[in-house]
């Protein structure tokens, strides 16, 4: 039964992960850009988070539609002034910018708020859970995590295939310059793109914000685990980034059950080396945003 | 006032000059041919001409009015629309997919999917297929559909008999008079120049970046074309 409510755990982890992939994925689909600063994007709602509590005494729930729209306009913002001139630049240009990106970000943090952890407190959901037998219960909020990582993927995939918009970015994805030769402004796209990518990244951020504490210097870890997910899935697929969320939350429980505590990471990283050394371009590598990368 | 007026334009890529002092005024209603050896600038031309590239000195007028700092997107708007060379359709997009992209401006005229797959039959069966498994002489006529659905006023093609069948470029060739009909100009590139002398009613022939000869076909002689063309 152990066995079981590792698994469960792994699976509801993997949600999280997903949620933090997914946005890297579509940055990377779209604008080909290898965001280095992603990590910090997502602890970033969790301060976020926790400046409208204090001023507002909001439920940090319901921040996240508040810092949805802040975030939005950030990633939009961003990509306008800075990112966008690197677009069409060699690959280090971009990992060297977004770097620099994250160390303004972590050490701003480290600023404000010193480097101890925080929390922020939900109320009595943190702790509730469903039990289903002795060994096996599942907590609401890894629950609610899971689900939300479900519909915003499907949300996603929805928004690429059905809209105008959507359609604009799998077009700038495949071919940027041809897009742009029909008439699709790819600075816009590009800046949309972001926006919806950071936005997504507020719903993992914060409640991962409020399933643990965290402090400013997390974020690079996240920025592996998002990176692992998005390759073990392939990428730019957007259900394979909650299959290598998924597979990559197991190795972990599963890896800790084994092994014991310690190993929960490693076990996580040797699946990732394994899965990267037999299937490089990752499970599911040749849906839409993949194209052009797998070619 | 001509639909598109080149005035002295010289085009250069960083230090190298591509283009020399370039006078060409296209006709509404015509299909004005740009011929030339590889590398006498053609493709630069229609580049300029989208907006891809920037003349350094001189003017492009669309409809009498500067367009030299326009946006490419926005000469879209504007109706210019082009056919880039080597197709460059969307692969990971379906056939209908591609022509929804093309239309994504919504200029108002007579183009509609429905219309592009009377052009192109050869396209219907394959709507829901992803452009990527289409065979080169049904990406190209994907590639002109797409571009068509911009409803442009002047559409520029590049090189678009290049590498298919002698069939399927006669196809292409067949619907220029449809595209005319609908009050499309046409500035074609060609490096074949049988075909296109045959339907255009201006032609220039570049010559390492100048232009060399132009005048209507039906005035100048094959000996003078041959002349222009390798520089002899």
């Amino acid at each position: 039964m152990e066995w079981v409510n590792s698994a469960v755990q792994g699976i509801l982890l993997g949600g999280l992960y997903a949620l933090f992939a997914t946005g890297l994925a579509i940055v990377f689909g779209i604008m080909r850009l290898t965001n280095l600063a992603h990590g910090d994007f997502t602890i970033l709602p969790a301060y976020l988070a926790l400046v409208l509590v204090g001023a507002i005494g909001l439920n940090p729930f319901y921040s996240i539609p508040i810092s949805m729209a802040i975030m939005f306009m950030v990633g939009y913002l961003l990509q306008r002034s800075l990112l966008n001139r690197l677009v069409g630049s060699k690959i280090a240009i971009g990992v060297i910018v977004t770097f620099g990106l994250s160390m303004v970000i972590q050490n701003g943090l480290l600023l404000g708020y010193g480097p101890n952890s925080q929390g922020l407190d939900a109320g009595k959901i943190e702790n509730m859970s469903i039990r289903i037998s002795e060994n096996l219960s599942i907590g609401w909020l890894p629950l609610i995590i899971f689900l939300t990582a479900v519909v915003v993927i499907s949300g996603l995939q929805l928004f690429l295939v059905h809209t105008r918009m959507g359609g604009a970015f799998r077009a700038v994805s495949d071919d940027h310059q041809a897009a742009r030769l029909m008439g699709i402004n790819t600075k816009h796209i590009y800046a949309v793109a972001m926006g919806v990518a950071l936005g997504i990244i507020v719903i993992g951020g914060t409640m991962m914000g409020i399933r643990t504490t965290f402090d400013p210097l997390l974020g690079n870890q996240r920025l592996i685990f998002a990176f692992e997910a998005v390759i073990i899935g392939g990428m730019g697929s957007g259900w394979g980034t909650l299959i290598g969320g998924v597979i990559l939350g197991l190795a972990q429980t599963v890896g800790a059950q084994i092994l014991g505590p310690a190993w929960s990471i490693f076990a996580g990283h040797a699946i990732f080396v394994i899965i990267l050394a037999v299937r490089p371009q990752g499970l599911l590598a040749r849906t839409v945003l993949a194209k052009g990368v797998a070619s | 006032m001509s639909l598109l007026e080149v005035e002295n334009a010289s085009v250069y890529y960083d230090d190298f000059q591509a283009l020399y002092d370039i006078n060409l005024k296209v006709e509404e209603g015509e299909i004005y041919a740009v011929i030339g050896a590889n590398g006498a600038g053609k493709s630069t031309f229609l580049r300029t001409i989208a907006g891809v590239l920037s003349p350094r000195r001189g003017r492009v007028l669309f409809e009498g009015k500067p367009v030299d700092h326009m946006a490419t997107h926005m000469r879209v708007v504007h109706g210019i629309s082009m056919v880039p060379e080597g197709r460059r359709v969307f692969p990971s997009l379906t056939v209908d997919e591609n022509l929804e992209i093309g239309g994504y401006r919504k200029r108002p005229g007579p183009w509609t999917e429905e219309k592009i797959y009377e052009l192109f039959p050869l396209l219907l069966p394959l709507r829901k297929r992803q452009a990527s498994s289409l065979s080169g002489g049904e990406q190209q006529a994907l590639a002109i559909g797409r571009s068509l659905m911009s409803n442009p006023k002047l559409i520029l093609m590049d090189e678009v008999s290049l590498g298919l069948a002698p069939v399927v470029i006669k196809r292409i060739y067949d619907a220029f008079q449809t595209l005319l009909d609908s009050g499309t100009t046409i500035l074609v590139v060609e490096q074949d120049v049988q075909h296109v002398l045959t339907v255009a009613s201006h032609v220039a022939c570049f010559l390492e970046g100048r232009i060399a000869l132009q005048g209507a076909p039906s005035e100048l002689t094959n000996e003078q074309i041959t002349a222009a063309y390798f520089g002899v």
